[in-house]
């Protein structure tokens, strides 16, 4: 269980976090997510023991943390560049906290083999980081990280700087491990996909300040704001609301609550359709339909349509 | 092609004429009287006196601005202090200001006339004219080098490792032993090269605050001089053979340090 309590941190004039609090479960895996400067890799400094804040309080399992340093939390801390010790094998990379702790030299080995065996990396024990690819450093900074058995998982950007192929499939691997470990895990991306795909719970921070906390379909369903909507997925502008591009239904009739638009553009993207508008007073909007709709429409570019945004998106317009 | 042939002509005549003839003619001059009176001219006590306080005035020297430098350099890269570009121009100071300027300002301050003179003539300490005040100058003349050395080292590699062991439960103390030290190995031992290279070979600084004491305060280059100017040629070449032995010496140390630390 990590509590961040009215956590704020500025750089100069530049407010980093204002006022932030977060409750991360045990056993959970939480994602801070974010555009570049909202935030969200201060705040899991924050919790690391990194950086220290100007005011407010962060408790790890109840006890209160915010003066220990880093080496007293009993964190695991993975950075988006490895941090690999460039001068030591796999294998004493692994051991390096425990060695630290002055565990046995039997027991060391004995958790070093079984963690590489875990991350995939076994039989690499005596390579060094740079004979390894970006995502095996990534495993090995994993398993150096769990190997102290730490309370809480950190993760900043851990697949930020791999190839797309690569972090797709280290963010399933992720997954798999975090369920069968059960380590409270925070991990801080950029990626809405990302982190609809890993996380129980998204906090959503933007300009040092959380918008919104809660299970991804929620936020995705439910949105706070119109910047949450928008952080979370493609958005159209109908009528004055936000909504997503496939809620909106296009006919070729006017009816009740349509507003009248022009195609400009038809765009076939296999098994849907992207059709470009343009209403009245020039504003542009992107909707998106399946295949068999736009082909029984039989949409044109110049043609006269008239769309109708879905019920829920005039609700959260009205309720903003 | 031609072009180019040139150029190589050009480089190889001028390293020929300005290094390689010079160096060449001392090692020919050396062992032209025969390699007995090589052997005699360097094992006279004032000789031999002369390679042991050179060596013990580097090993005090050299080991000292390693740590200092290793400091300084953390300072300057990880610090967040103010006039952190004041104290990097004055790094370079020794760079910039000639060796018998530092001499004289040497003389100055621990002179018998100078600022602290009769404070030490009270408490008997005697610096100029004396190892202690070559140990100075030396240590004045080769400061910069291991910190020119070891701070693009530290900037490059960044303090990501130092935070990730401490991260796994590593001291301040732990971290920089273990994950700093050997980052900076190379940078470092190459600072250590050349500032070796440099007190060994010291000159200017050292004849102003040594006073030229045969058997006491003489360092090799001294010796190598006062033979010189004391018409005893074959002498000064025997002693330059042995200070360009100990050259070439650090020289291979030099690139081989220098492949280690490119192959990083």
């Amino acid at each position: 269980m990590i509590s961040v309590e009215s956590v704020s941190k500025r750089y100069g004039d530049f407010a980093a976090l204002d006022d932030v609090s977060i409750d991360v479960e045990s056993g959970s895996l939480t994602a801070l997510l974010g555009p570049s400067g909202s935030g969200k890799s201060t705040l899991l400094r924050v919790i690391a023991g990194l950086e220290v804040p100007d005011s407010g309080t962060v408790l790890l399992e109840g006890r209160d943390v915010t003066g220990v340093a880093p080496q007293g939390r009993g964190v695991g801390f993975v950075f988006q560049h490895y941090a690999a010790f460039k001068h030591m094998t796999v294998r004493d990379n692994v051991a390096f906290g425990l060695t630290i702790r002055k565990r046995p030299k039997d027991e060391i080995a004995a958790t070093v083999d079984r963690l590489l065996e875990v991350v995939g990396l076994a039989g690499f024990q005596t390579r060094y980081p740079s004979q390894l690819s970006g995502g095996q450093r990534q495993r090995m900074a994993l398993a150096r990280a769990l190997a102290v058995e730490p309370s809480v998982l950190l993760l900043d950007e851990p697949f930020g700087a791999l190839d797309r192929n690569v972090r797709t499939e280290l963010r399933a691997w992720l997954r798999r491990l975090h369920d069968e470990m059960h380590v409270t895990t925070v991990l801080v991306t950029h990626d809405q996909e990302e982190a609809m795909e890993l996380a129980d719970t998204i906090v959503l921070l933007n300009a040092g300040r959380v918008e919104q906390r809660g299970a991804p379909r929620d936020l995705y369903d439910q949105p706070a704001s119109d910047f949450v909507m928008g952080f979370l997925g493609p958005v159209a502008r109908v009528d004055g609301g936000l909504v997503r591009p496939h809620d909106v239904t296009v006919l070729l009739e006017p009816d009740d609550g349509t507003v009248e638009a022009q195609v400009t553009r038809v765009v076939h993207l296999g098994f849907e359709v992207r059709v470009e508008l343009e209403f009245g007073d020039g504003a542009p909007v992107t909707v998106q339909l399946a295949r068999h709709e736009a082909e029984r429409l039989e949409l044109a570019p110049g043609q006269i349509v008239y769309v109708r945004p879905p019920e829920a998106a005039v609700f959260i317009a009205e309720g903003i | 092609m031609a072009g180019r042939w040139t150029l190589r002509a050009v480089v190889l005549v001028y390293l020929g004429a300005i290094l390689l003839i010079p160096v060449g003619l001392v090692m020919y001059k050396t062992f032209e009287p025969g390699i007995g009176a090589v052997w005699d001219a360097v094992t006279t006590p004032a000789a031999i006196h002369a390679f042991w306080l050179t060596v013990t005035v580097t090993a005090i020297a050299v080991p000292l601005n390693a740590a200092f430098g290793v400091l300084t350099a953390l300072v300057l890269v990880r610090g967040k202090i103010r006039g952190r570009r004041v104290l990097e121009a004055f790094i370079d100071l020794p760079f910039a200001v000639s060796p018998v300027v530092v001499g004289l300002a040497l003389v100055l301050l621990y002179g018998r006339t100078g600022w602290l003179g009769d404070e030490l003539a009270s408490t008997g300490i005697k610096i100029i004219f004396s190892t202690p005040g070559i140990v100075l100058a030396t240590i004045f003349v080769t400061l910069p080098f291991v910190v020119r050395e070891v701070v693009p080292v530290l900037r490059e590699v960044g303090n990501d490792q130092e935070q990730a062991a401490s991260t796994l439960g590593a001291s301040g103390w732990q971290a920089f032993w273990r994950i700093t030290v050997p980052s900076i190995r190379w940078g470092l031992a190459y600072g250590v090269v050349l500032s070796t290279a440099r007190a060994i070979g010291e000159f200017g600084a050292v004849s102003i605050v040594s006073g030229k004491i045969s058997g006491e305060t003489e360092t090799l280059t001294l010796l190598v001089e006062k033979r010189y100017t004391n018409f005893d040629l074959a002498g000064a070449y025997a002693a330059s053979a042995l200070l360009a032995v100990i050259a070439l010496a650090t020289l291979l140390a030099m690139t081989l340090v220098h492949r280690r630390k490119d192959a990083e």
